[in-house]
C-alpha cells in the first residue's frame, strides 16, 4: 500500500467519517480511496468541494455537527486553506489537514517531493497561534500517525497538520493494519454539563475547553472573532490576551507530552543529523557512511515537528554536538534548530529546493563540515 | 398599502406583546447581547424579526435550527439568534453550512448573510451549493454595498451609485441575484424588500419548509451609507420609496428582474420547483449501484 492510501486507512481507523477534498497532486490518492470506501462505511461521507477554501471550512461545519473530519491537499491548496486553519485554531475545532508536500513556490513541482511547507504549517495563518504538525517517513507511519493526528486534534482541540511529502505519499511498502480493538482512539470531549451551565470556551485544567455539538440543545454561538467564555465576540485587549495566550499555551505548556522524536547513536556522537519525513531515510544512509569514515555521528528524527522539541535541541547543542539539518528546502526547520542551539554548537544546513530526495553524499559533506567546525 | 398597514399586518401576537415581562423576541434573540450593532432604520433587523416569526410559523424547534453567517453587517445575524449559530469567515458561510448539513442531515441549516459575503467573495460557493441542491436556506440581505467596511462598491451595486470606491459613480454591471440563483439550480427563489414584512416572512416559512437550496433576497436600506450616499434619505424614506416603487410579480422571468438605481423594483416569488436534494441524489445513486449492500446515509 502507498502512503496516501495508508493515510486514508489510518483516518478511517481513527474514526474519521467526513472528508471534504479538492483534487491536487500528489495528495489526491488519499481522497480517491476515501471516496471509494465511504459508501460502505456506516456514517462515512465524502464530498469533493469546489475549491480548497470550501473544503477547509466544510470540514469544520462537519466537526460541529459531530463528525471527525479531515481535508487533504498539497502546497498551493494548503496556502488557500490558511484562513481556515486560523478559524480552526480560534474556534478550537479538532480536525486534520493532510498536506502531501511538493516543490514550490507557486505551482512548482506538482509530481515531485518537497518539504518547504513546514513554516507555512507553523505560521501561515495570521495572528498568534500554535498547531501540531506530524511528519511520517513511511506508509506504515502514514497509517499509524494519522490515527495519532486525530487523537491529538481531539485531545487539544486544535487543527493538526499531517505533513507528508510526495515520496512518502507515493512510496509502496508493506503496511500492517492492527486489529481494530487494539487501536487507541481519543473520543471527542463533549461536555456533560446541561445547557445554561456549560460555557463553550471555559477551559479545563489542561487549558482545553469541552465541546458541544449543533442540535444538542445548547444554542450556543461560535465565532472567529476574539470571544469570551460564552463564545460572544469581545473587542478588548484583555480578552485577546486571555484567549490567545491560552490558545498558544495549551500547546506550548503541553509540548513535552506532544513531542515525538527518534534518536540513533546520539550518546557518543560529535555530530547529530536532524531530519524528518523522507529525508530522514536518506540521512540514515549518510550517517552510516560518515561513521565508516570515523566521524562519530548520530541521528535525531523529528516525528512531531511542531511544537518544536526545543529543550532536546538545546541539550544536544549544549553537549557540543555539531548539528546538521537535512531538509528539502533552503532552511525552515534549520532556523528553528539554529535558534534553539543558542550558539552552543555549529548548525549546518543540508538543504535543496525539492524535486528529488537528497544525494547521500551531500549530507555526508555537511556532516564533515559540522565535524570540522566543531573541532 | 401604507407602511403602517403593512407593519400592522405582520405584527406579533397581541397577548405576548402586551405582557411586559416577556419581550416577543425573548425566545429567539440573545437579549444578553443587546443592543445590537445595526444602525437605526437599517433593514437587517427587520429581516431578523421576520426570520424569528418564520421559525415560529414553520414550527421548527429552536434546538433543530442552526444559523450560519459570514462577515459584515448581516454577518452578525448569527450572533444574535438564540440557536446554535456560527459566525464564520468572509464568504464561506455556505460551505460551512454544507458541512453542518451533510454531517447531520437532521439539522435545519440557514445561511444568513450579506450580498458582498454571499455573492462576491462567496460566489463560487453559492453557485456550487445551488448546483448540488444542498438542502439549506440562504437569506441574502442586499444593501448594495460593503457597509461594515465603510461603504465600498459591491457586486450588487446598481450602475450609477456613488460609493467610496466608486466616487464617480459605478459603471460595473451588477449581479441580478434571482436570475443567478435560478440559473444555477435553486429550487426556490424570492425577492422582497424590508417593507414587505409579511411577504418576507411567508417566503422564509416556505423556504424553510422546502427541501433543497432555497434562496431569498431582501433589499434592505443601509441608511448610514448607501441611502445617504445616493441622497435617498433615511431608512424610512427608503421604505416609502419601496412602497411606491415595488412591483409584485410572482413567477416573473428572473432575467427581467435586474435592479436599476432609480427604476421600480420587481419583487415576488419567482421560482418554486422540485428537484432531488444532494443527499437524495446520493442515496438513490448508491442504492442503484450497490443494492441492498448500501445503507442510506443519514449522518
Amino acid at each position: 500500500m502507498d502512503g496516501d492510501h495508508a493515510c486514508c486507512e489510518g483516518a478511517l481507523a481513527a474514526g474519521c467519517r467526513f472528508v471534504a477534498g479538492y483534487p491536487i497532486t500528489p495528495s489526491t490518492e488519499v481522497v480517491e480511496r476515501f471516496s471509494r470506501r465511504a459508501p460502505m462505511v456506516p456514517g462515512a461521507f465524502f464530498i469533493q468541494m469546489e475549491d480548497e477554501l470550501a473544503a477547509s471550512i466544510t470540514l469544520q461545519g462537519a466537526v460541529w455537527a459531530g463528525k471527525k473530519a479531515m481535508t487533504v491537499t498539497s502546497g498551493p491548496g494548503f496556502s488557500l486553506m490558511m484562513e481556515h486553519i486560523g478559524l480552526a485554531v480560534m474556534a478550537e475545532v479538532p480536525c486534520v489537514f493532510v498536506n502531501v508536500q511538493r516543490g514550490g513556490p507557486s505551482t512548482g513541482l506538482p509530481t515531485l517531493p518537497g518539504q518547504a511547507d513546514m513554516m507555512q504549517a507553523r505560521w501561515g495563518s495570521h495572528g498568534d497561534y500554535e498547531i501540531i504538525a506530524i511528519c511520517p517517513n513511511s506508509p506504515q507511519e502514514c497509517f499509524d500517525l494519522t490515527i495519532d493526528a486525530f487523537n491529538l486534534a481531539e485531545q487539544y482541540r486544535v487543527p493538526v497538520m499531517f505533513m507528508m511529502d510526495e515520496c512518502v505519499g507515493h512510496m509502496m511498502e508493506r503496511v500492517i493494519i492492527p486489529e481494530a480493538d487494539t487501536i487507541e482512539i481519543t473520543p471527542r470531549r463533549y461536555t456533560k454539563l446541561p445547557p445554561g451551565e456549560y460555557l463553550p470556551y471555559k477551559p479545563g485544567e489542561d487549558l482545553v475547553p469541552e465541546m458541544f455539538k449543533a442540535g444538542d440543545g445548547y444554542r450556543l454561538h461560535i465565532t472567529g472573532l476574539t470571544h469570551d467564555y460564552k463564545g460572544y465576540p469581545v473587542m478588548s485587549a484583555d480578552i485577546q490576551e486571555q484567549l490567545v495566550r491560552r490558545l498558544v499555551d495549551k500547546i506550548r505548556l503541553n509540548a513535552p507530552k506532544i513531542w515525538r522524536y527518534e534518536e540513533t547513536a546520539v550518546e557518543d556522537a560529535e555530530v547529530v543529523v536532524i531530519a524528518y519525513g523522507i529525508t530522514s531515510r536518506v540521512a540514515v544512509e549518510a550517517v552510516a557512511m560518515a561513521r565508516k569514515e570515523g566521524i562519530k555521528v548520530g541521528m535525531l528524527r523529528l516525528i512531531v515537528v511542531w511544537p518544536f522539541p526545543e529543550d532536546r535541541i538545546f541539550e544536544l547543542a549544549s553537549q557540543g554536538k555539531g548539528l546538521v539539518v537535512a531538509e528539502m528546502n533552503y532552511g525552515q526547520v534549520f532556523y528553528e534548530v539554529d535558534r534553539c542551539a543558542r550558539g552552543r554548537a555549529p548548525v549546518v544546513l543540508a538543504g535543496h529546493g525539492g524535486g528529488t530526495v537528497h544525494n547521500v553524499e551531500a549530507i555526508v559533506e555537511k556532516i564533515r563540515e559540522a565535524h570540522k567546525c566543531r573541532s | 398599502m401604507s407602511v403602517l398597514k403593512e407593519l400592522e399586518r405582520a405584527s406579533l401576537s397581541p397577548t405576548k406583546d402586551l405582557d411586559p415581562s416577556h419581550h416577543p423576541m425573548d425566545d429567539y434573540l440573545r437579549m444578553d447581547r443587546m443592543p445590537h450593532i445595526w444602525c437605526p432604520t437599517c433593514g437587517i433587523g427587520v429581516s431578523v424579526n421576520c426570520f424569528a416569526k418564520a421559525i415560529e410559523k414553520a414550527r421548527i424547534p429552536l434546538d433543530d435550527i442552526t444559523v450560519v453567517s459570514g462577515i459584515g453587517c448581516t454577518g452578525r445575524v448569527a450572533g444574535y439568534m438564540k440557536v446554535d449559530s456560527f459566525h464564520t469567515t468572509h464568504g464561506r458561510a455556505i460551505p460551512f453550512a454544507t458541512g453542518l448539513k451533510l454531517a447531520n442531515p437532521k439539522l435545519k441549516v440557514v445561511v444568513f448573510s450579506g450580498d458582498g459575503d454571499l455573492m462576491a467573495i462567496g460566489g463560487n460557493h453559492f453557485i456550487s451549493a445551488a448546483r448540488r441542491n444542498i438542502d439549506i436556506t440562504v437569506i441574502c440581505v442586499n444593501n448594495f454595498n460593503y457597509a461594515m467596511t465603510g461603504g465600498q462598491l459591491a457586486s450588487t451595486t446598481p450602475e450609477g451609485s456613488v460609493l467610496s470606491t466608486s466616487p464617480f459613480g459605478n459603471f460595473e454591471a451588477p449581479f441580478n441575484l434571482p436570475f443567478l440563483a435560478e440559473s444555477v439550480g435553486a429550487v426556490y427563489v424570492a425577492r422582497w424588500t424590508s417593507l414587505h414584512i409579511y411577504n418576507q416572512t411567508v417566503a422564509m416559512v416556505e423556504a424553510l419548509k422546502k427541501p433543497g437550496f432555497t434562496f431569498i433576497e431582501i433589499l434592505a436600506p443601509c441608511p448610514t451609507i448607501f441611502e445617504r450616499q445616493q441622497k435617498f434619505g433615511d431608512g424610512l424614506d427608503r421604505l416609502r420609496w419601496y412602497c411606491d416603487n415595488s412591483i409584485i410579480r410572482h413567477g416573473a422571468d428572473t432575467h427581467d428582474v435586474d435592479i436599476k438605481l432609480h427604476d421600480p423594483v420587481i419583487v415576488g416569488k419567482f421560482v418554486d420547483k422540485e428537484r432531488p436534494t444532494y443527499l437524495d441524489s446520493m442515496n438513490t445513486h448508491f442504492r442503484k449501484r450497490f443494492g441492498d449492500r448500501y445503507k442510506d446515509y443519514e449522518g
